[in-house]
């Protein structure tokens, strides 16, 4: 299980996560499924849609944002593979709210921002039975901003 | 019979199909009839008591059917169905606070 995902990209989601804090920042990761892998290619920053007081641990992307999302990724021929969001002053892990409202086939990509400032991001999927989420590689296309993610 | 439109991530459960006829007088009926058809979607969208889980939402043509009747909202030949999840998450809440006391000790 891997996600492969352009640095270029990942740059992007960690700055959403850094605008997005102290609350947590989330959209949706737009590529291809290449077997066991997810190929990212497009990413879709959203709103978060969670009740305002509990988005610094909570965030929601809203069903009519998830409809748009697969207009719009049909529309450029690729499809939904993942979400990413962030955790602010918190470790980029799965949470158990995170594996309880985590749907399958996704790739979970979560990046721990602290003080505002995005530190590491770690890629999870849910278990087919439901009962976990396991951590999955996550390879960063271009080694120069890979080295600096390190 | 009613059309379910299966959102991406529960299309493997449902051998790939994109869109699946059922047959039913309601929408719980109709997604009875479906969980039938494809046993191994049942887990995605009901937990262990046969509630409907919490992200999943249940659209009637343009309206979220819990502005309807839930459940028991009645269907009609030729109406659709679309299952679209509310996707959400977070951190652990319990945390944040053993943090906020320790910020608040210094």
């Amino acid at each position: 299980m891997t996600l492969r995902i352009p640095s270029a990209l990942l740059a992007r989601i960690w700055q959403h996560g850094q605008l997005a804090y102290p609350e947590e920042g989330a959209g949706l990761m737009l590529g291809r499924f290449d077997g066991e892998a997810r190929v990212v290619t497009h990413l879709l920053p959203l709103e978060n849609h969670f009740q305002p007081e509990s988005r610094g641990r909570r965030y929601l992307i809203a069903p009519r944002d998830l409809l748009r999302a697969e207009d719009e990724a049909e529309r450029l021929g690729v499809e939904i593979v993942g979400v990413f969001h962030s955790h602010p002053d918190h470790p980029a892990r799965a949470s158990e709210f995170d594996t309880q409202w985590a749907l399958p086939v996704y790739s979970y990509l979560i990046t721990q921002v602290q003080a505002a400032l995005a530190l590491e991001s770690t890629c999870w999927r849910l278990t087919d039975d439901r009962a976990r989420m396991d951590e999955e590689a996550l390879e960063i296309s271009d080694p120069a901003i890979a080295e600096e993610a390190s | 019979m009613t059309t379910v439109r299966i959102p991406t991530p529960l299309r493997p459960y449902t051998g790939g199909a994109k869109e699946v006829e059922v047959a039913g007088e309601t929408v719980a009926a109709a997604l009875g009839d479906l969980v039938q058809r494809h046993p191994d979607v049942k887990r995605h969208l009901f937990d262990d008591a046969g509630a409907l889980r919490a992200y999943v939402n249940v659209f009637l043509n343009d309206d979220d059917v819990r502005a309807l009747q839930g459940e028991a909202t009645p269907l009609k030949p030729g109406d659709r169905l679309m299952i679209i999840p509310s996707i959400a998450g977070g951190a652990p809440i319990r945390w944040r606070r053993r943090a906020t006391r320790i910020r608040a000790l210094d």
